[in-house]
């Protein structure tokens, strides 16, 4: 698609001819991710991270549609039916167990791939609209791990509902009626449960479609590159196929690996006690937290306790819900020619000394108990957030110099002897 | 415009938050907090292990069995194990012979084919483990009102797992001579009291709970295999069959994981070899600055 030098589809026999003909699906495949599709020669290991994001989606879809099968959307019975797909339901535990850490495990690569941009700067021109529906992804996998995890109707199930539900009544005026619309009553029943599964259900194949749109998106540019100089010639990239199917290849095992020595050795590492607890309105828990991936925005949530202007209650929605909504504008926040944060010494003392901690501080305080101490450091790190991407982003990208880059791709691989490597050599030695 | 726009949004945001910060921390220095009894005094859960531990534990069925025992003769007085049907003995090592004649020893509401009346009858294996009481009423009534809970999941729902539940089984004190790191509850909480009906208890959050001490003399049961049944040792027991019947599926689990990680980590290595070799035409023999 991309680029002139880009490898064409042969269809070799009769019959991949025919199909080619009538629907040229493994053309498609071929250009996007096949032989056809020219990458940079030198992407690390965090380009792995959106294959694997992929990965995670299937995998949540395939256990999640068995899991469907024997789960009951009933507060009466949810909760008993998931015990009953844990203890009778042949390999139920397994499906369970697989799908619960699957979204764990989704998140540590989304978030990881996320990085990824945030590092690299990929948000850039000319690949804003890759990053404008990763960002929807994102959104669209928060929603469906919220809605997932009332599903079982634990304690946490139904409070977590409860608390961030309640988040629309801070809204001034209509919050409250908004509030019992979206979950069809005063509290979290029988409604909202069987709202919340067959949304569920849904929202993951919506993803799959905004995916589409994103790789879709990707291809017209090309992938980024640790460099973030652009492709200039055909000895800066090699074929997708086999290169990075290879690559990928490995990435995937050690997913995999990290994956199931969770779900088979330390499976309720990552999820709370208390959700083996079914439901009861009249309990509160002493402490109501949500899955890990959310902890970083419950402590901006959390933040916020003073009535300044607005009530602080509405000022920690709109800081929670801001806090990603920024990411939206970054590709015109973040005006440096210079995408790789290899050569731009102040954003990246700012990245690593600034943004990661401050990150880092917010998922300890969102999952930690409430205490002077907690609140203090996750409102620094919450005032820290909010400069390092509204304020310092956008000036250190006028006033920094950054460093030499190299001429190309190719230069950064070889240095500059120039000898082609591509080209003569651009298959496999098999 | 974006840009400006973002400043002063950001700005905004974090005004906001700093003062909350710094409202809090003005308050946070001017009033002392109190630090509650139940905070200071609370004590984490004993470090007790269990043979079903670990990657590579596997429960011990004549363990298992004594702490049914314990669960029959004591616990059930109050508690139930609503997930957990009769048939599941079996994977304690007992023959369905032997299945069916534990379930016979326990009644459960039926109804009479003759007239359709709400009748007491014997187990049969299909049958779940009962409730001692016909309602939550009569449960919280006849236990100073709070309900003893369904213990099916008990291991699984308390972040301390099995070792909490022989902690909280054995940890039954003295509030007048209970001390902690070295300091003394009633000097440091002069005013500290049991509540009628509840009893003091280190372990527990809130330091009082409702249940009376059910472990309390040894030989209180009587196992078959031989095993002296002190309180520590009923207490473990019985933490070891409710780790079982919380996750009966544990063995399948461990057993299941090994031959799969072995599999994955042989194909990734596969994968490693394979992807080196494609790459290797294409990687620079070394590298030249
Ligand atoms: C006399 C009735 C009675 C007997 C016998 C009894 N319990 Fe309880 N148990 C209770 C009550 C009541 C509670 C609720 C306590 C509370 O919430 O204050 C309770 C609570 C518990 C809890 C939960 C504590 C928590 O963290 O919430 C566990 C675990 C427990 N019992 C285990 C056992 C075991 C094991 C046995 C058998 C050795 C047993 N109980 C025997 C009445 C009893
Ligand atoms: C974007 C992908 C998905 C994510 C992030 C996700 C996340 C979650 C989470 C966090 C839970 C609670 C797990 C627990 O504590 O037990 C859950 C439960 C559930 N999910 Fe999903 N899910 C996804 C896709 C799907 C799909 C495609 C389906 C069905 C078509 C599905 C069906 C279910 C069912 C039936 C449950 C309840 C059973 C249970 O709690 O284990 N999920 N999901």
């Amino acid at each position: 698609m991309s680029f002139a030098w880009a490898r064409q589809y042969e269809p070799k026999n009769g019959f991949t001819k025919w199909v080619d003909e009538k629907l040229p699906l493994p053309r498609l495949v071929y250009n996007a991710v096949g032989a056809g599709y020219p990458v940079p020669r030198n992407l690390n290991y965090m380009w792995n991270f959106g294959v694997l994001a992929g990965f995670a989606l299937l995998l949540q879809i395939v256990t999640g549609v068995i899991l469907a099968m024997h789960y009951a959307a009933n507060a009466e019975v949810a909760f008993a039916s998931t015990e009953h797909i844990m203890r009778d339901v042949n390999w139920g535990w397994l499906m369970r167990y697989a799908h619960a850490n699957g979204a764990s495990f989704f998140f540590v690569v989304i978030y990881l791939h996320i990085f990824r941009g945030l590092f690299y700067s990929s948000y850039k021109a000319p690949r804003e609209m890759i990053w404008l529906l990763g960002v929807v992804i994102f959104l669209l996998v928060m929603a469906t791990a919220f809605m997932g995890y009332v599903l079982p109707w634990g304690q946490m199930s139904f409070w977590g509902a409860k608390v961030i539900t309640g988040l629309f009544g801070a809204i001034p005026l209509v919050g409250e009626s908004i509030q019992v619309w979206l979950l069809g009553g005063f509290a979290p029943d029988n409604a909202a449960l069987n709202r919340f599964f067959s949304l569920h259900f849904l929202l993951p194949f919506v993803t799959a479609g905004v995916v589409i749109l994103h790789i879709w998106a990707l291809h017209i540019p090309g992938s980024s590159n640790p460099t973030g100089v652009e492709v200039k010639s055909e000895s800066d990239t090699v074929p997708f196929h086999p290169y990075y199917t290879a690559k990928d290849g490995f990435g995937l095992g050690i997913f995999l690996l990290a994956y199931f020595a969770m779900v088979f050795f330390l499976p309720n590492f990552l999820g709370h006690a208390d959700n083996y607890i079914e439901a009861n309105p009249l309990a509160t828990p002493a402490n109501i937290v949500p899955e890990w991936y959310f902890w970083p925005f419950y402590a901006i949530l959390r933040a916020f306790t003073f009535d300044f202007i607005l009530p602080a209650k509405l000022w920690g929605v709109l800081a929670m819900f801001a806090s990603i909504l920024l990411w939206f504008f970054l590709p015109w926040l973040d005006k440096s020619p210079v995408r790789s944060g290899h050569y731009r010494p102040l954003f990246r003392k700012f990245f690593w000394f600034g943004l990661i901690p401050c990150i880092l501080v917010l998922g300890y305080c969102g999952g930690a108990h409430l205490s002077p101490i907690t609140i203090a450091l996750s409102q620094i790190a919450t005032a820290y957030y909010f400069l390092h991407f509204l304020v310092i982003l956008p000036i250190i990208s006028s006033v920094e110099k950054p460093e030499p880059l190299p001429y190309s791709i190719t230069d950064a691989v070889l240095g500059s002897d120039k000898k082609p490597v591509l080209g003569e050599n651009t298959t496999p030695a098999v | 415009m974006v840009r400006i726009i973002g400043i002063l949004t950001g700005l905004v945001f974090t005004l906001a938050v700093l003062i909350s910060f710094g409202v809090d921390t003005y308050s946070n220095l001017t009033t002392e907090a109190e630090e509650t009894a139940e905070h200071h005094f609370h004590a984490e859960p004993l470090d007790v292990s269990f043979p079903h531990d670990g990657p590579f534990g596997k429960w011990d069925t004549a363990q298992l069995q004594r702490g049914y025992v314990v669960y029959k003769e004591v616990c059930s007085a109050c508690h139930s194990l609503k997930y957990v049907a009769f048939r599941d003995l079996a994977d304690l090592g007992y023959t369905e012979a032997e299945v069916q004649a534990l379930a016979a020893e326990w009644q459960v509401p039926g109804i009479d084919p003759r007239t359709g009346e709400t009748v007491m009858r014997a187990a049969e294996p299909t049958d779940y483990f009962p409730s001692p009481y016909p309602n939550d009423v009569a449960a919280a009534a006849a236990n100073n009102n709070a309900i003893p809970p369904d213990l099916s999941l008990m291991t699984k729902a308390r972040h301390g797992g099995a070792p909490y539940v022989y902690s909280l089984l054995t940890g039954y004190e003295d509030p007048a001579t209970y001390s902690h790191d070295g300091e003394r509850l009633l000097e440091a909480y002069p005013d500290f009291e049991v509540p009628t009906g509840l009893y003091f208890n280190p372990y527990f959050p809130n330091l009082n709970l409702a249940m009376a001490p059910p472990l309390t003399t040894t030989g209180q049961v009587t196992y078959e295999d031989g095993t002296e049944a002190t309180i520590a040792q009923m207490s473990k027991d019985v933490s070891a069959f409710l780790s079982w019947t919380a996750e009966p599926t544990m063995d399948d689990r461990k057993q299941t994981g090994w031959p799969v990680l072995g599999f994955v980590l042989f194909a990734t290595i596969l994968a490693y070899l394979s992807k080196k070799q494609i790459w290797a035409a294409v990687k620079p023999a070394k590298r030249k600055h």
